[in-house]
């Protein structure tokens, strides 16, 4: 309570990553491989949700106040 | 219409049910009493982190974006799945945004991003314009719930107006009886419903239709014989621009939006906030999915009632669904328009409350008037909505909420870079307001749209070309109008600065934007014991 706080802490840097990957077109907009009959472009941009998630929650157990 | 009771027996004792439920939701929490904005407009300010999933969730996810995204993509495809990257981006983004807002919100009573920004830059005249940006920009939203509701009334043959507004009449009983709490205990069953229906239609109508393979190459058989040459179930090269700049600047725009600030200062610490941007993108998920209900629809070969491809969703799911679960479905959609339209109207009442009743009109205000004045403001706001609804073309209702992501955005350099900087100078982010304004209106009503019969404001793709660049490239113009604001904000600064012309106080210190729910709060300091 007395030492300055701040939300300087590494781990939130990791949140540059699911912030960028889903902006990558060249990473997803193709139609093969298919997973189930799904065109890549939309089963790995869902998949990307997964990323996402994963990382918040790591960076919020290592960040928790 | 006989073709429809089952469905409309269903959906209409669901409708009533949740409406108990909202009257109800004054009781639920209880407070000491309704009479402050803290405990009307926030729900006491402690709402845990399922309350916060539940609420926030319903309130981004609405009824029309469930009905419009899959319209998207019935229309024109792959450029229809940028809610995808939007919703899956803007968490991670926000984060470290929405903790600073919630503490420095919680040490000085906040309850809009205006109040932040009047005491942030120390300018009522800043503060009005982000309101007034707040307020345009969340009416054509709540007037879009309504489309919502009426896609689904069209789809069971329910013609009039009279159950839209019965519908609505309710709806602002229950929000001015029991304020945020209402739309939070609604959200719990609202979100279930839509969970359930969902899952249930990815599993069940793939199955129908001949596994996803084929729905996907119904699809794209669809977009080839199009003449269109945007269309088709993957990006081409001249929109991948548009897709990215759409993504990122609606993911920014997101937490300018006064609802959805209102849903994050209504949790109850910091923690609640952080899981929750883990925990919302499950509904980033269930919205990817809902998207490709468009490309279901194609494959099931359904037309729009008239020209309103928003009908699409809810005619498939009357073709594939049994009467009753077709219902349920009807029922999920209609009740999904209840939870944001109430959190939008009580978001908008309270800026205007605080931000220009208070501020300009009576700045003496107690807190049980400020309450009051949001009780009664939200109804009008409601009001409102049906009017344009009813009177007006409800595409109108949709040109215009597509400007009001434009508008929010401009408020990014206030309130975010505010929430991190006190750099920018009051006069400097009002010139990069009113720069970036014009730029985006003006950008806007270049884009020309034939398939909607729009030579203006056809939508927010805007040609590079027209910029005298060689492309066929286009790019989100809300996108073009903040970097216009911006580039003036600075220049703004610059030229304050060098004028010596007075800057506003700070009224926050930098510690504020670290504090936690056990720290003290300034109105502690002066009235113990009130909350």
């Amino acid at each position: 309570m007395d030492a300055p706080r701040s939300d300087r802490n590494p781990w939130y840097w990791l949140l540059v990553v699911p912030v960028v990957v889903p902006l990558i077109p060249a990473l997803f907009n193709s139609i093969e491989p298919r997973l189930f009959g799904i065109p890549l472009f939309y089963w790995l941009q869902l998949l990307f949700i997964l990323l996402s998630v994963s990382i918040t929650i790591l960076v919020y157990r290592r960040t928790r106040a | 219409m006989s073709g429809h009771i089952t469905e409309i027996i269903i959906f209409t004792t669901l409708f009533v049910l949740v409406s108990g439920m909202g009257f109800v939701a004054s009781r639920w929490r209880r407070a000491e009493n309704l009479a402050s904005l803290h405990e009307w407009g926030l729900g006491g300010r402690n709402f845990g982190s399922w309350i916060t999933w539940f609420l926030v969730g319903g309130d981004l996810y609405t009824a029309y974006t469930f009905v419009a995204v899959p319209a998207l993509l019935f229309g024109a495809g792959a450029m229809g799945f940028f809610a995808v990257p939007y919703t899956v981006i803007v968490y991670p983004l926000v984060l470290l945004i929405l903790i600073r807002l919630w503490s420095v919100s919680h040490v000085h009573g906040f309850v809009t991003p205006a109040d932040f920004v009047r005491a942030r830059f120390g300018s009522p005249s800043l503060a009005l314009l982000v309101a007034i940006t707040g307020i345009v920009a969340t009416m054509p939203y709540i007037a879009l719930q309504l489309v919502g509701i009426e896609a689904v009334l069209k789809t069971m043959g329910v013609s009039g107006d009279l159950p839209l507004i019965i519908a609505f009449a309710i709806l602002a009983a229950y929000t001015y009886q029991s304020g945020l709490r209402a739309p939070a205990l609604i959200a719990f069953v609202k979100d279930i419903l839509i969970y359930v229906v969902i899952l249930v239609a990815i599993i069940y109508i793939p199955a129908q239709l001949g596994g996803w393979g084929s729905i996907f190459d119904a699809a794209q058989a669809k977009f080839d014989a199009t003449p269109a040459p945007g269309d088709g179930i993957l990006l081409n090269a001249n929109n991948q621009l548009q897709y990215v700049t759409l993504a990122l600047g609606s993911a920014l725009a997101l937490f300018l939006y006064p609802h959805s600030v209102t849903g994050v200062l209504a949790s109850r610490n910091r923690d609640v906030i952080k899981r929750n941007m883990a925990a919302l993108p499950a509904y980033s998920l269930l919205l990817g999915l809902i998207a490709l209900l468009g490309y279901m629809a194609i494959a099931a070969g359904v037309t729009p009632i008239g020209r309103d491809v928003n009908t699409v969703v809810p005619q498939l799911f009357d073709r594939m669904f049994p009467d009753w679960f077709a219902g349920v479905a009807y029922a999920a959609v209609g009740i999904g328009a209840l939870v944001p339209a109430a959190i939008m109207s009580i978001a908008a009442a309270n800026l205007f409350t605080r931000n220009i009743y208070r501020e300009y009109l009576r700045p003496d205000a107690t807190d049980a008037q400020e309450a009051s004045v949001s009780k009664v403001t939200s109804l009008v706001v409601k009001i409102g909505a049906v009017l344009f609804i009813l009177l007006i073309d409800p595409q109108f209702s949709i040109d215009l909420q597509l400007i009001g992501g434009v508008i929010i955005l401009q408020t990014l350099p206030s309130i975010t870079l505010g929430l991190f900087s006190r750099w920018f100078h009051r006069v400097g982010l009002i010139a990069g307001w009113v720069a970036g304004m014009s730029a985006g209106m003006l950008l806007l009503y270049n884009i020309a749209n034939p398939a909607i019969d729009h030579a203006h404001f056809g939508g927010s793709a805007f040609p590079l070309e027209k910029l005298g660049l060689d492309t066929k490239m286009t790019i989100y113009a809300g996108f073009l109008a903040l970097i216009v604001n911006l580039v003036v904000a600075v220049l703004g600064t610059w030229i304050a600065r060098a004028a010596k012309v007075a800057d506003g106080p700070d009224a926050t210190s930098p510690d504020d934007y670290y504090a936690d729910a056990n720290d003290p709060r300034v109105r502690d300091l002066e009235i113990t014991g009130s909350t």
